[in-house]
């Protein structure tokens, strides 16, 4: 029989759960690990990353600079503890990586090469040509299978957590190609399952992207922090979302409206084309708003202009970027500008937790794009995600050992058959059971895509976000009459659509509840009802409880190290 | 933007119903923008829900989407429907695997094998743990087309050795292995060489050539497998001239 109960359990099978499971693995021979994700590992959805991953390498670098561009670039609202820690252990992590194999792009001496990137004040982002995401990702996937402890469960979707005694002890999930559930119990439980993009109609994340991981510690009463800091991409492509990457300015990329100017220099003269991206995306709402943006089938957009690049550039450094202009958009970026608009593409918010990703339930850790802990603040600089899933991947995992150690026995198992009996009852004879009516999932997932976009996007108000949540829990309630048209149990990929979008719903409410809540304008939240940033009231973290309503809102303090709160001008 | 419509076959089957997989036929709005994976989720949302397939990211890179189209296997979201229609646009499970549910098949054999191979690097000695290991331009470039594997099996479903004799190691994996026995970091190669030199391994390869046909990250497995036959042929003949010696 299946091994179900193990040390550690990692949920999510991207970088940050990976990272964490080598982490755990490397550290004890004796421990056990699942690592149970809803895909096979090496399509989780850090393959889609693409500009690179930063780190303080070189003598013209400095940890201070690196935590300064950081915190600068959250706006204040980055802990600061977090981000000394973080900045320290960068660069460990991306050696680490190149002894595992990880195919960085080398200068002439051999060492790792760095490029520039938005926000950052000096080169220090390291790449693997512009699929640093994939290289990462398959790096760290190949390695894992070093460790036969790893125990993976592929295509296996966790409907919810198993709690027993204030504690987490692992995780409810259905394996989708046996059609049946199964409780993996753990010592020590770790959420690794990324972002939430698709809860935007327009976004360059993946279909998995639902927040899975944040809904579930939600419901276990895990507070979610900073949901209203959602980062929007600039160069994304019209029509389908997918992202360019911010490499394409790094390497000397202009942006151009239709008057073939370089509208940054309106915005942003100091840094142009490498402003942080909560800039970029207003200036260019802002260009399109005043009319210089180019019209297209799918609306207005503006131009990313690489021709002065040359093709040796392009193919040397952003090979990708060409690849995906002539598949998606038919032109060749080296005879013509791609045609970009803004897009979501991150959350800064997502679980609450400490350095090593602890969260208020023992024995529960989250970390990456799921996790907040926070070292992004308002706004997040571009390569600092991937290298965030690396080093409190690996810091997570130790700390999960260490807890698991601490707990001499296994969980009870009384607990999880509970958790069990009850999860089928409300998946297979609840949601499954549901007969088809008016509702439909896809039906009840457009409109909240729509209504995100439209209402708690760029830029926000009271009158709309009031509206969001109003519609939000209308929303809700009808997602209660959604049926199924799909009865099998086996790989039913309605069934995980309804359990994608009930998880989505939540996260949409904490989201637009927070946004209301915060009355100023700073990094990505930009509030045109508070244009200004105010320190005095919101210098502090969201809080968002789940209630049997409406999320409560609360407010926790920023940490501030050495560096005061100032203007931030570039 | 809607310019007209187009029908989709889809192979379906369905384990719980039982019976042998049967073709259903769907029309739905059409543009010429449209790849074969837009065609899936529109049936998906406003047909036919149960239709079940894979995918996530929709730019080529994660490897989900793989599935036969007309009778070739392609990425769904990076082929256009433009360049396949020829009257309907038929979509079947991958070749070649077993099938799990109408599009999605098991991929679990591949994974095997992938993790056979020693899908990392190996070193005796890891040296100095702080400081990365010098790797020139070049040094990159020897290994690099073979490290762009996304694992997306069209190459499985591709290659003819794989459909008769399921054990064969096939080409993503043999491409992977000479990805790591390139690299200059690596000391695992003789081990890799030896799990290939197997009979499950890369002389099954008969060279057709499909594999790097249908590869849609020009990984070229098919050119992959020739340089290891030659390379395990090079160490067989060391161990026979030199016996006791091993190789890097």
């Amino acid at each position: 029989m299946e091994r179900t109960s193990f040390d550690i359990v990692v949920v999510g099978g991207g970088a940050a759960g990976l990272r964490a499971a080598i982490a755990a693995a490397e550290s004890d021979p004796d421990l056990t690990i699942a690592l149970v994700s809803k895909v096979y590992p090496m399509r989780s959805h850090t393959v889609s990353a693409e500009g690179g991953t930063a780190a303080v390498l070189r003598d013209y670098d400095s940890f201070e600079l690196h935590a300064l561009d950081t915190i600068k670039g959250s706006d204040f609202l980055a802990d600061q503890d977090a981000v000394e820690f973080f900045v320290a252990r960068c660069p460990e992590e991306i050696i680490r990586l190149e002894h595992w194999g990880c195919p960085w792009s080398r200068d002439e001496d051999g060492r790792v090469s760095q490029r520039a990137f938005g926000g950052m004040s000096v080169k220090r982002t390291v790449y693997a040509a512009d699929k640093v995401g994939f290289h990462i990702l398959h790096t760290l996937f190949q390695t894992s299978m070093k460790y036969d402890r790893i125990h993976r469960f592929d295509e296996y979707f966790v409907t919810s957590l198993i709690v027993d005694a204030g504690a987490c002890t692992g995780v409810v999930a259905l394996n989708l190609r046996g059609g049946s559930m199964v409780a993996i119990q753990g010592k020590a439980t770790i959420l690794a399952t990324g972002g939430c993009g698709r809860v935007y109609e327009f976004t360059t994340n993946g279909f998995i992207k639902t927040g899975d991981g944040m809904a579930l510690a939600y419901r276990a009463g895990v507070p979610l922090k900073d949901m209203e800091m959602v980062q929007f991409h600039p160069t994304c492509l019209p029509g389908t979302g997918i992202l360019i990457t911010e490499a394409a300015r790094g390497e000397g990329g202009y942006l151009i409206n239709k008057d073939g100017e370089r509208y940054m220099q309106r915005y942003l003269p100091g840094k142009m084309e490498l402003g942080p991206r909560d800039i970029l995306s207003r200036a260019m709402v802002q260009e399109m708003k005043e009319g210089r943006a180019f019209e297209g089938p799918y609306g207005l957009y503006l131009g990313l202009d690489l021709r002065h690049l040359g093709a040796k550039k392009i193919n040397e450094r952003i090979p990708m970027v060409r690849e995906l202009a002539e598949k998606y958009m038919g032109l060749d970026p080296v005879h013509e500008p791609i045609p970009v608009r803004p897009g979501q593409h991150y959350i800064m918010g997502g679980v609450s937790t400490n350095l090593k990703g602890e969260t208020t339930l023992p024995g529960l850790y989250a970390v990456g794009e799921t996790a907040c802990v926070s070292i992004n603040g308002a706004n997040r600089l571009g390569s600092n995600s991937l290298s965030e899933c690396l080093v409190f991947g690996a810091a997570c995992g130790h700390a999960a050992v260490e807890f698991a150690k601490r707990r001499s026995t296994y969980p009870r198992g009384a607990a999880a058959r509970e958790a069990l009996k009850r999860e089928e009852a409300r998946v297979f004879d609840g949601l499954l059971g549901r007969e088809r009516g008016k509702e439909t999932v896809a039906g009840i997932r457009i409109e909240m895509q729509q209504l995100m976009e439209r209402d708690v996007g760029i830029f926000r108000e009271e009158s709309a976000l009031s509206d969001a949540c109003g519609m939000l829990g209308k929303l809700r309630d009808r997602f209660a009459s959604v049926g199924l048209a799909d009865k099998d149990r086996v790989f039913n990929t309605e069934l995980t659509a309804v359990l994608e979008l009930d998880f989505m719903l939540d996260i949409t409410m904490t989201i637009a509840h927070s946004a209301r809540n915060r009355h100023e304008s700073r990094g990505a939240h930009s509030r045109t009802d508070f244009p200004q940033r105010d320190d005095a009231n919101y210098l502090k973290h969201t809080l968002a409880f789940q209630t049997d309503g409406p999320p409560r809102i609360d407010y926790v303090p920023v940490t501030i190290t050495k560096w005061q709160p100032v203007e931030r001008k570039y | 933007m809607v310019e007209s419509e187009v029908v989709f076959r889809v192979k379906r089957y369905r384990p719980e119903s039982g019976g042998r997989p049967t073709f259903q036929e769907y029309t739905i709005p059409y543009r010429s923008d449209m790849v074969v994976l837009d065609g899936l989720n529109y049936i998906k949302d406003h047909v036919d829900p149960t239709l079940t397939f894979r995918w996530s990211c929709r730019m080529g890179i994660c490897g989900s989407c793989g599935a036969d189209v007309n009778g070739q296997p392609r990425l769904t979201c990076g082929t256009y429907i433009r360049d396949v229609h020829k009257g309907a646009v038929t979509v079947e499970p991958l070749s070649n695997f077993p099938i799990l549910k109408d599009l999605v098949v098991d991929f679990d054999d591949f994974l095997n094998k992938l993790a056979s191979v020693t899908p990392y690097i190996v070193r005796k000695d890891w040296g100095d743990l702080t400081k990365e290991y010098v790797q020139y331009p070049e040094d990159v470039e020897a290994y690099r087309q073979q490290s762009l594997c996304i694992n997306c099996m069209l190459c499985y479903a591709a290659c003819p050795v794989f459909g008769s004799s399921p054990e064969f190691v096939g080409p993503a994996a043999s491409a992977l292995a000479l990805r790591y026995n390139r690299d200059t970091r690596d000391q695992g190669a003789d081990a890799r060489l030896a799990r290939l030199n197997t009979k499950t391994g890369i002389w099954e390869c008969t060279f057709v050539g499909e594999c790097s046909v249908v590869c849609p990250k020009d990984v070229d497995p098919a050119a992959a497998i020739q340089t290891l036959k030659f390379l395990a042929t090079m160490r067989h003949m060391r161990r026979l001239l030199m016996p006791g010696a091993s190789s890097r």
